[in-house]
């Protein structure tokens, strides 16, 4: 070993030890993203970047951002995680599902470094968990399906058969039912998170099989362009708001709000009190949000969705509250019990009524 | 018209306006490899052609001049990739795959800016009485300009490779470059503008994506369409009237799939998906079996660098 | 009026002067770019090009730049081969995929046994499913005479909707709460692809990647099968005579190229990756065929090549982060890159000559 790596070597090793310490006090918090998608995506990362930008803005010198946009899944994750960590970030919010595995050997190497991963379900002592209740918005967008649908059909275009996209689906049919006994959901994945021609496909194919709802679980406006085209179909935003669809075909939409989490998890490092926990927000925290009703949901459908929303957000009403029986008939909640979390994260059934088969 | 839960005529419609970016790409890179030059950078250009339509439509207000905006954008990249591999020789695979990652990079950034944006709409043709004809209508007479623009540039490409002298001239530079030359015909002059020709319709193609099938724009938007572009040139086996058929049969594949979900069928996706390519290496094999002996279905300069020694 | 002139044999000198007037090109042309983009030109220029190799953290990102750059030199120097012999392999993306899924299947099948065969029988699993599927091209084009370029194409679409396949249905990890994607092999010690010296990045892969480039130096240079696979790419008619059979050099060359992806594939799912989901294959297949042509088809060249365009992927992530640089800022300077790269290897080959033609 020669000198010049000796150098080299032990500055590397004091900068990746440096790192791990707390910030002096004068120094702003470094704060680090990484994005499975381009943040022009208009979804998924977009909504991230969005409240990355708000939280900049809202600690203004306290901290600093940086992130690093459509890092792919596996390998590339984890160095860019590392390269976060090396940089001297302190906590690192990593913010697709895909990034767990690296995530969790990142934080091995990097203890004093706090991590954030969503949507995962692996923790670890500077490794916390968050995820957002989206069945939460599903409920109010089944409740204006039900009550605005002609023809009794919902398609709805799921990207993958994992749980959350299940709960959504299971969410919106549930209420659905509740105002509209007569209602079916038609399922359709597409398997891709981002797709638009497909999902276009995916929107006209539900349509001509009689949906004059669409629901989608993707992130692209084709299938809201779609139903534009056919006139009488409504759509809900989904990630993000899609206003530009308003007020016909776009009712509504759910939109991913990560501002009050990550406000929250700044804060807590800020004065010292950040924790590993698993959170997981809806409606009343604010990481779950319902975009403006449109003129085009009748008047009493709105206050009815407006009030649900409410009973959503102060946890007086779960969105899977029993009886409720899984589609094999079989009993799943007692009249008026409400499933764990667990249970709930892992949801791998529809529930009874529902005549689509979920893949396995 | 009802077949086994599937509706016939949405089938048929959607997959004409699903096929028609891929149609119009594979258009244009059938003539570029007619001329005895792959291009690989197919998604490089129909995403320039996605961004730089949508901003000229946005910016005029007119969808006509985004198509023409996009088709320009294609062509430029086009010619980019033209100028490499015909003046500097460089080899045709590696730049047409570096192609795609400039294409994709600098469509990302000429996008900034117009995430969120919506573009004018792109009318339906009016045929009045005519598209309510049952069942036909809607096949035919329900769709906007590009599509029958689209069905159009086959039949043109297709008189045109088969009766005019200048698509003979295109053929014989592709399938043989040096003996093209030697008869004083300028090769790279035709590869040239073949490829124009090529990068303008991937242009086109992508525009269509930004304006009529999603229509806004946002990064990565194509994704991949441009490599079912390609692999649908191979599925013709060089002809224009084939190249309709592939197309249809590649957008058809999908439509049918979630349609088929739509209706209720459990269906092994992904197996489903696989199905036009394993179908395309069976009509390649086919033909060259056929052609054993006898002319081989691709250009026969296909890929290979031209350099005039004399 | 410009002309070129075809040397008789390409100049050494400038064989090694391109490449350096390439990459001076590029960071003028990229120094435009990030100038334009508001950027400090120099500043980025080191952060990509430098910071990696010698930045403050340089010892990690040393070790990163071989764990990317392996795969790309492991299947460019199997690809080189063959496009050497004029034999077109562009599928190395699908034969990267099917060794992979071939290699984790087994392990997959076993868990949780603890064996040390494990390892050494994936390894031959996974070239054994890269072979097999660079097979199915040799076997078409030497049955029917099928052009390979475009059914080893084709096979990369049709290895990617078979992963999807496996990756949710029968690789699924059952312990995974629904979520697509296999157990992660990292966790399991035998099927795990360890570093081997920790904190160098160096796995097995590496050390493939490494005999690759020795054994394709010695087979194309030392050998007399190399001196007749270039004669078969150069002279196809003269290779006849020197007793060439091309079916077997199909075969050979599709075969060896497809087994050095498959075998890239599984040291980077059983290594780095870790998991089979439907997309682990980050494009490398695709990479590596530019990466074979940058380095001329020269095991050497390959490697050089390898280990820049490992440094442009580290690098561009450091420019996002340090510099705020769009990714897509990044892809347009590789595609630059490349461009340069491509471009100028004309003045190896080629005499620029000022003046008309004499007759």
């Amino acid at each position: 070993m020669n000198r010049r790596t000796f150098l080299q070597t032990t500055a590397a090793t004091a900068v990746a030890a440096a790192a791990g310490l707390p910030a002096r006090a004068a120094d702003p918090l470094k704060v680090g993203f990484i994005y499975v998608g381009p943040i022009g995506d208009m979804g998924w990362s977009y909504q991230h970047d969005q409240a990355r930008q708000a939280i900049a803005k809202e600690f203004g010198d306290k901290i600093v951002t940086t992130y690093v946009e459509n890092v792919p899944e596996g390998p590339d994750a984890e160095r860019a995680l590392t390269q976060l960590a090396l940089e001297g970030n302190q906590l690192i919010f990593a913010t697709s599902f895909g990034f767990m595995d690296a995530t969790v050997n990142v934080a091995k190497k990097f203890p004093n470094v706090k991590f954030e991963h969503a949507t995962g379900y692996k923790r670890a002592d500077n490794l916390a968990t968050y995820d957002a209740r989206f069945y939460e918005g599903r409920a109010i967008q089944g409740t204006i399906a039900g009550r605005m649908t002609k023809s009794n059909k919902i398609g709805y275009i799921g990207s993958f058969p994992i749980p959350e996209v299940v709960q959504g689906i299971n969410s919106a049919f549930i209420h659905a039912k509740k105002v509209n006994p007569d209602v079916e959901i038609k399922v359709v994945w597409a398997y891709t998170w981002f797709d638009p021609a497909k999902e276009a496909d995916a929107a006209a194919a539900l349509i001509a099989e009689g949906c004059d709802v669409i629901m989608q679980h993707t992130d692209s406006t084709a299938p809201q362009a779609k139903a534009q085209e056919a006139g009488n179909v409504i759509t809900f935003g989904q990630a993000s708001d899609m206003a530009a669809f308003a007020p016909m075909p776009r009712v509504t939409s759910t939109i991913d709000n990560w501002e009050p989490y990550y406000k929250k998890r700044v804060a807590a490092m800020l004065d010292g009190s950040w924790t590993s926990e698993s959170t997981w927000g809806g409606i009343g925290t604010g990481m779950v949000k319902i975009g403006e009703i449109s003129s085009a949901v009748p008047a009493e459908v709105k206050a009815e969705v407006e009030a649900l929303e409410s009973k959503l957000a102060s946890g007086e009403y779960h969105p899977f509250t029993g009886p409720l029986n899984k589609q094999d008939g079989s009993a799943w909640l007692a009249a008026g019990e409400t499933p764990d979390d667990g249970t709930l994260a892992g949801m791998n059934f529809f529930v009874e009524g529902i005549k689509a088969e979920l893949p396995k | 018209m009802i077949l086994g839960g599937i509706d016939i005529v949405t089938l048929i419609a959607t997959l004409m306006a699903a096929s028609t970016p891929v149609l119009l790409a594979a258009t244009g890179e059938l003539v570029a490899e007619k001329s005895g030059v792959l291009n690989l950078g197919v998604e490089g250009m129909m995403i320039i052609g996605a961004v730089a339509g949508f901003a000229t439509a946005v910016g005029t207000g007119s969808p006509v001049l985004g198509f023409l905006g996009g088709a320009i954008a294609g062509a430029l990249l086009a010619t980019l990739f033209a100028v490499l591999t015909q003046v500097f020789l460089s080899n045709q695979t590696a730049t047409g795959l570096a192609l795609t990652m400039f294409g994709l990079g600098l469509s990302a950034l000429f996008g900034k800016g117009f995430e969120g944006v919506r573009p004018p709409a792109t009318g339906k043709v009016p045929f009045g009485p005519l598209s309510e004809i049952p069942g036909l209508g809607r096949i035919l007479f329900s769709h906007d300009w590009v599509v029958y623009l689209s069905l159009a540039l086959v039949v043109a490409v297709w008189a045109f490779l088969r009766f005019t002298r200048a698509g003979l001239i295109l053929r014989a530079v592709g399938e043989n470059a040096e003996a093209a030359h030697a008869l004083g015909y300028r090769v790279i002059a035709v590869r040239l503008m073949a490829l124009a020709f090529g990068g303008a319709l991937a242009g086109m193609g992508g525009a269509y994506l930004s304006l009529v099938r999603v229509p806004q724009w946002t990064e990565g938007m194509t994704a991949g369409a441009g490599w079912i572009a390609l692999a649908i040139v191979v599925f013709a086996s060089w002809r224009a009237g084939r190249v309709l058929i592939g197309a249809y049969l590649f957008g058809g594949i999908t439509a049918l799939q979630l349609q088929l979900q739509a209706a209720g069928y459990a269906i092994p996706v992904h197996l489903l998906s696989m199905a036009p390519y394993v179908l395309t290496i069976v009509v390649l094999v086919v033909l060259s079996a056929i052609h054993r002996r006898g002319v081989q279905a691709a250009p026969a300069a296909l890929g290979r660098s031209f350099h005039a020694s004399t | 009026m410009i002309r070129l002139v075809k040397r008789p044999v390409p100049s050494k000198a400038w064989s090694w002067a391109t490449p350096l007037i390439a990459v001076l090109a590029t960071m003028i042309a990229g120094g435009i770019l990030f100038a334009v983009l508001g950027k400090n030109p120099v500043e980025a220029i080191r952060v990509i090009f430098w910071d990696p190799l010698f930045g403050p953290n340089a010892g990690y990102f040393r070790g990163q730049l071989l764990v990317k750059a392996a795969p790309l030199i492991l299947i460019a120097s199997g690809l080189a081969v063959g496009f050497k012999a004029g034999i077109w392999n562009i599928g190395a993306e699908g034969q990267y995929i099917i060794g992979a899924i071939c290699g984790a299947a087994l392990a997959l099948a076993v868990y949780p046994t603890e064996s040390a065969w494990l390892f050494p029988a994936m390894v031959i699993l996974g070239a054994l499913g890269g072979f097999l599927w660079g097979l199915i091209p040799a076997l078409l084009k030497v049955i029917f005479g099928t052009n390979e370029i475009l059914v080893s194409l084709m096979l990369v679409y049709v290895a990617q909707n078979l992963l999807a396949y496996m990756a949710f249905g029968p690789l699924k990890n059952p312990e995974g709460y629904g979520f697509p994607g296999s157990r992660n092999l990292q966790q399991y010690a035998s099927a795990h692809n360890p570093e081997l010296i920790a904190g160098t990045g160096a796995h097995w892969g590496v050390l493939a990647a490494l005999i690759a480039v020795i054994g394709a130096y010695i087979l194309m240079h030392r050998h007399i099968a190399g001196f007749r696979i270039r004669v078969a790419g150069e002279a196809p008619r003269a290779a006849r005579f020197a007793g060439v059979v091309p079916a077997r050099l199909v075969v050979f060359c599709l075969g060896l190229s497809g087994a050095l992806a498959g075998l890239a594939g599984l040291f980077e799912v059983a290594g780095p990756s870790g998991q089979i989901t439907d997309s682990f294959n980050a494009g490398y297949g695709f990479t590596a065929i530019i990466v074979a042509f940058l380095g001329r088809l020269h095991p050497i060249g390959i490697l050089l090549a390898g280990l820049l365009m490992a440094l442009t992927y580290i690098g561009g992530d450091m420019a996002q982060l340090m510099l705020s640089l769009p990714s897509a800022a990044i892809q347009v300077f590789q595609g630059m890159l490349l461009f340069f790269l491509l471009g100028f290897d004309l003045l190896t080959n080629y005499r620029v000559r000022i003046g008309r033609a004499r007759a």
